[in-house]
């Protein structure tokens, strides 16, 4: 009995809050625009009974998934979301793995002080630490001051706007996440391992290729798709620190949704965004799948 | 019948405290516990021995309420307990990870069942000092589980689970977690406090030394059935089946064929020393010849199997071999060079009891005779369990019932004791136990000599091949 | 002793100063003088005092710490009910949805989450304010507190709730005594994490939100899409302090507390 609300009470919460909602979402995609309140037909008229109802899926279709493949606005959307969310990726990878390697690295009795200084970021608004980036990018910023300072470039560049602040900023705010699995891959690595790579006559760099590497390799696994799942769908870093012409979905279904008011496009376009992710999602499930049972 | 022994199972009139009637548990396909049927009594310590996956631990936690059983009925005083949950039931559990609270001191810890019972405060208090000096924790009563050693946890968890004053104790081998010297210590402590606080304890454990040190009774279980029961002696020496004799201690098999031998006197003489290797009646099980007649210091059944388990290894085989009557182990036959390692008696060939069996093991050997074999068995595959410490070696033939010829092949020194491992002709391996009484530099088997292997007619048990 | 190798000691220096300079920078400008960020015009506490003279921050404030506060506590409650559904109910039907509904909020994309529930609520009629975000927030986030718990959840000795029941204790007893004492370090840990998320939330909350229900990012969002404000920089260096030295604070007290246990436990191994 006791058992059953246990299971109950947050089982509805989800249900009613969660799933219905997404339902919802589907409906809607199906749904064509109308300038009604809200802006969107048929509407279930459970009044009219099975007729009703009958009317009711007889008005939904495909219209709004057939128009997001005509207009090259959202395919081109969602192409460069996920093109945006790649490359910004690699570069989090680049710059998270000397880090974690670093941190695996150092002193035993610096390492909690280095891990709590990368989890600090994680708890600090991420709203703030996107904006933090404005003043330094700006044509007047902090960076162009800096480097026209020492002479590098007699104009100042154009970072902000660009979809080299959004790649600056998904580096920034997702390092954490890329870190943290790789550190701790790496600090489970017992260090005579390369001393045998060596002592077997491989050099350094190769040690680190074929040893280092390989067994980090679920932490670099996970860290990607940390920073790849979240980046795709991202809004506040597009809309802040991109231009005009950056495009990433999340903003496109957000102006679709408070701009052009046009509620059953942005569902349809909310619908694909959650299938494109699907496939990421469930390659880390599988990764990670495999990877405890490796740990076991 | 011996009213001295504690041996309430002999006792027709003894109403045992918990009954499992035809107790079955499955978990979806699994079988843990098989159709089991068994008493247990009161003041008992009974021990559940089998290896990991045998339905120990299973029955256990049926005991404790934590699972209950698919068929069957598990009664404690009469009363069916099998579907009551386990915070409504008067059976405690030691858990083999202790359990402490983290978060609480070991009062706490102790006074944890006795606040659920809503008992006043000074009646909680009296009895968690007494627990505390039972276990002899007073000066720790105020400390955490982390701030205790891994003995000390072990003896709150001890209190914890004594304090309500269950009818049933129940430990999960209790002393896993320990060093050996520690586990030992503790073991008799165990012994101690059952007999002071009169619970009857149901241990559950795969140390099989464990099992017959502190236990009344022993359960050996395989596969969910419950293989042999019988007291610590009686398991060792007249083990019912191959499983339980090769489970229990160390022992040679040597396999072959019986064949019945002509009996003079009546076969009854000829049971009566040696138990039968069948689950015995009661009278028999208490009689069994060796126990009384080794003069043991220990007051009770424990004690005794204490001492056969602990003791009697150190000792080598003196203490065990039963024609102790018979003249001092230097036989007149055995040269004296022999002599440090021939611990064993060698009887006399006219002392060989008539009956029993034969045993064909291998062609062109002489057969092993095994006067306490059972005659129906003639002509039947059988194994011989033949415990190490019962076999006696030497460079020469000594006069004996039963002598194997053989090689040194492997010598394991153990400080007390050595065992040899001797390959005998026709191929088997057997390992044979003798007393290192004299220093190593004045023995004189070694790797590769040609040696001697002797017991008398009643060294072996006479099993069914299976 | 181990000493940082000259590569592992120049790409931390790297590693960490890209993760520090930009929130220095912002500490420090918000400092400055001028209203122009990129000239330095001299050391002012100025932006501190309008900031908190903005009744529309302060308002913005006050409500994304109502949303916080109620919606991290209700999601700490759901949250723990949740992971113990998941470790510790053993199999029910609709496990495998249920599972599916706890973790998809963490990587479904907030707009996705925001929009969906905006549609549920006009749907149901629900007037959009404290409350609708106190919902979406309580959903998310009740997600990310199950995660936290059910991992502490998972290696907890079930044996310790064994032994509470064997001892005469209700289950309910069992949890409130034993189960929640041990485990309350993870909660508080999911509770914090609940609330630090629903103070950040800009997407969920601007979909969820009506009107007297502007929460703090809301604002902030509003005010820096225009670009580089003093104020905003006044109130994110208040910000970064707190967290700064909420975090401090709560490692050096765990790492003192893990010490202290070490010692008592060598300790206790000693007088064995």
């Amino acid at each position: 009995m006791r058992r059953a609300v246990l299971i109950a009470v947050p089982y509805l919460w989800l249900l009613a809050l969660f799933l219905v909602p997404f339902i919802i979402v589907l409906k809607i995609s199906l749904s064509d625009i109308a300038l009604a309140r809200p802006p969107y037909a048929p509407q279930l008229d459970l009044n009219e009974g099975w007729a009703g109802i009958r009317a009711f899926f007889a008005g939904l279709d495909f219209e709004n998934f057939t128009f997001l493949t005509t207009d090259d606005l959202y395919w081109k959307a969602y192409l460069s979301s996920v093109r945006i969310a790649a490359v910004a990726t690699l570069c989090t990878l680049l710059v998270g793995y000397p880090i974690a390697y670093g941190m695996a690295r150092a002193p035993h009795e610096w390492r909690p002080t280095l891990l709590m200084l990368v989890i600090l970021p994680f708890w600090t608004s991420f709203l703030i630490r996107v904006y933090s980036w404005i003043g330094i990018l700006s044509t007047e910023g902090v960076l162009n001051q800096f480097l026209m300072g020492i002479g590098l470039i007699g104009e100042p560049l154009t970072i902000l706007n660009t979809n080299t602040a959004v790649y600056i900023g998904i580096v920034y705010t997702y390092l954490p996440f890329m870190i943290l699995p790789i550190y701790s891959a790496l600090e489970k690595m017992d260090e005579s391992l390369l001393e045998a790579a060596e002592d077997l006559g491989s050099s350094r760099l190769a040690a680190f290729w074929l040893v280092t590497i390989p067994l980090s390799r679920n932490g670099i696994v996970a860290g990607c798709f940390l920073v790849f799942i979240p980046s795709i769908g991202e809004f506040v870093i597009p809309s802040l620190l991109g231009g005009s012409d950056t495009l990433m979905i999340g903003k496109v279904l957000w102006e679709e949704f408070f701009s052009n008011r046009d509620w059953p496009v942005a569902s349809a376009v909310a619908v694909v965004l959650l299938l494109i992710l699907i496939i990421p999602i469930v390659l880390f499930q599988r990764s990670e799948e495999k990877a405890r049972e490796a740990g076991r | 019948m011996a009213e001295s022994v504690f041996a309430p199972w002999n006792d027709p009139e003894a109403k045992p405290l918990i009954q499992f009637k035809g107790v079955t548990k499955r978990f979806g396909d699994f079988t843990a516990i098989d159709d089991l049927t068994q008493n247990i009594y009161e003041r008992e310590f009974f021990a559940l021995l089998g290896p990991s996956g045998c339905g120990k631990t299973t029955l256990m936690r049926m005991l404790a309420g934590f699972e209950e059983p698919t068929e069957g009925q598990i009664l404690l005083n009469g009363v069916d307990i099998g579907h009551v949950p386990p915070n409504k039931r008067a059976v405690n559990m030691m858990f083999q990870s202790y359990a402490l609270f983290p978060h609480l001191s070991v009062y706490d810890n102790i006074a944890f069942g006795l606040r659920r019972e809503k008992k006043p405060k000074d009646e909680i208090h009296a009895r968690v000092k007494e627990m505390l000096r039972l276990t002899r924790l007073d000066r720790f009563a105020q400390r955490k589980p982390h701030q205790i050693s891994g003995g000390q946890r072990q003896r709150v968890a001890l209190a914890r689970s004594l304090a309500k004053a269950p009818k049933l104790l129940l430990l999960d081998e209790p002393l896993g977690a320990l060093d050996k010297k520690l586990r030992e210590e503790t073991q008799f402590e165990l012994m101690d406090i059952q007999e002071k606080t009169g619970t009857t304890f149901i241990i559950v454990t795969h140390d099989q030394e464990e099992a017959m040190t502190v236990a009344s009774r022993v359960a050996v279980m395989d596969e969910g059935r419950i293989v042999q029961v019988a007291t610590p002696d009686v398991i060792y020496e007249a083990p019912n089946s191959v499983y339980v004799a090769d489970f229990i201690g160390d022992v040679n098999l040597i396999r072959g064929t019986a064949r019945a031998r002509p009996t003079d006197t009546p076969p009854e003489t000829v049971a009566k020393p040696e138990p039968e290797p069948k689950p015995a009646p009661a009278p028999r099980e208490t009689a069994s010849a060796p126990a009384p007649e080794r003069a043991a210091p220990q007051p009770n059944t424990l004690g005794r199997a204490l001492h056969d388990k602990l003791l009697s290894p150190i000792f080598g085989k003196w203490l065990e071999d039963e024609p102790r009557r018979l003249p001092p182990p230097t036989a007149p036959e055995a040269p004296r060079a022999a002599a440090p390692e021939t611990t064993a008696p060698s009887p006399q060939p006219q002392d060989i009891p008539p009956g029993g069996l034969e045993i064909d093991w291998s062609e062109g050997q002489a057969a092993i005779i095994a006067a306490n074999g059972d005659p129906a068995l003639d002509g039947e595959k059988v194994v011989l369990a033949l415990r190490p410490e019962k076999l006696g070696i030497a460079k020469t033939r000594p006069q004996a019932p039963n002598t194997l010829k053989g090689k040194v092949i492997d010598i394991a020194y153990l400080g007390n004791i050595s065992t040899y491992h001797v390959e005998i002709e026709g191929g088997v391996m057997v390992k044979a136990q003798a007393a290192n009484t004299r220093r190593i530099a004045r023995r004189d088997i070694t790797w590769e000599d040609e040696v001697w292997l002797s017991f008398t007619a009643t060294a072996g048990v006479v099993l069914k091949d299976e | 002793m181990r000493r940082f190798s000259w590569f592992n000691a120049t790409s931390l220096t790297l590693g960490f100063a890209f993760l520090y300079l930009p929130m220095i920078l912002l500490v420090v400008y918000s400092f400055n003088e001028s209203r122009l960020v990129t000239v330095w015009a001299g050391f002012s506490t100025k932006w501190y005092g309008e900031l908190l003279q903005n009744e529309e921050f302060l308002d913005a404030a006050w409500v994304t710490l109502k949303v916080a506060f109620f919606s991290s506590t209700i999601a700490t409650v759901l949250g723990t009910m949740a992971a113990y559904v998941m470790i510790r109910a053993g199999r029910f039907p609709g496990r495998t949805l249920f599972s599916g509904m706890i973790y998809a909020p963490l990587v479904m994309p907030e707009v996705i989450t925001g929009l969906s529930l905006l549609l549920l609520f006009i749907g149901i009629g629900l007037d959009r304010g404290v409350l609708t975000v106190v919902l979406a927030h309580t959903t998310f986030s009740m997600c990310y507190v199950s995660v936290v718990v059910s991992s502490r959840l998972s290696t907890f000795d079930q044996a310790l709730e064994e032994a509470a029941l064997d001892l005469g204790a209700s289950p309910f007893e069992s949890f409130t005594l034993i189960t929640l004492p041990i485990i309350a370090p993870a909660v508080i840990s999911g509770w914090l994490l609940a609330f630090t998320l629903s103070l950040d939330d800009l997407v969920i909350a601007s979909f969820t939100t009506g009107p007297g229900a502007t929460t703090l990012p809301i604002k902030v969002f509003s005010a820096v899409r225009l670009g580089v404000s003093p104020e905003i920089n006044a109130l994110s260096t208040l910000l970064i302090s707190i967290v700064t030295v909420g975090v401090i604070t709560a490692s050096l007290v765990s790492k003192r507390a893990a010490v202290q246990r070490r010692r008592e436990e060598q300790a206790a191994q000693r007088t064995a």
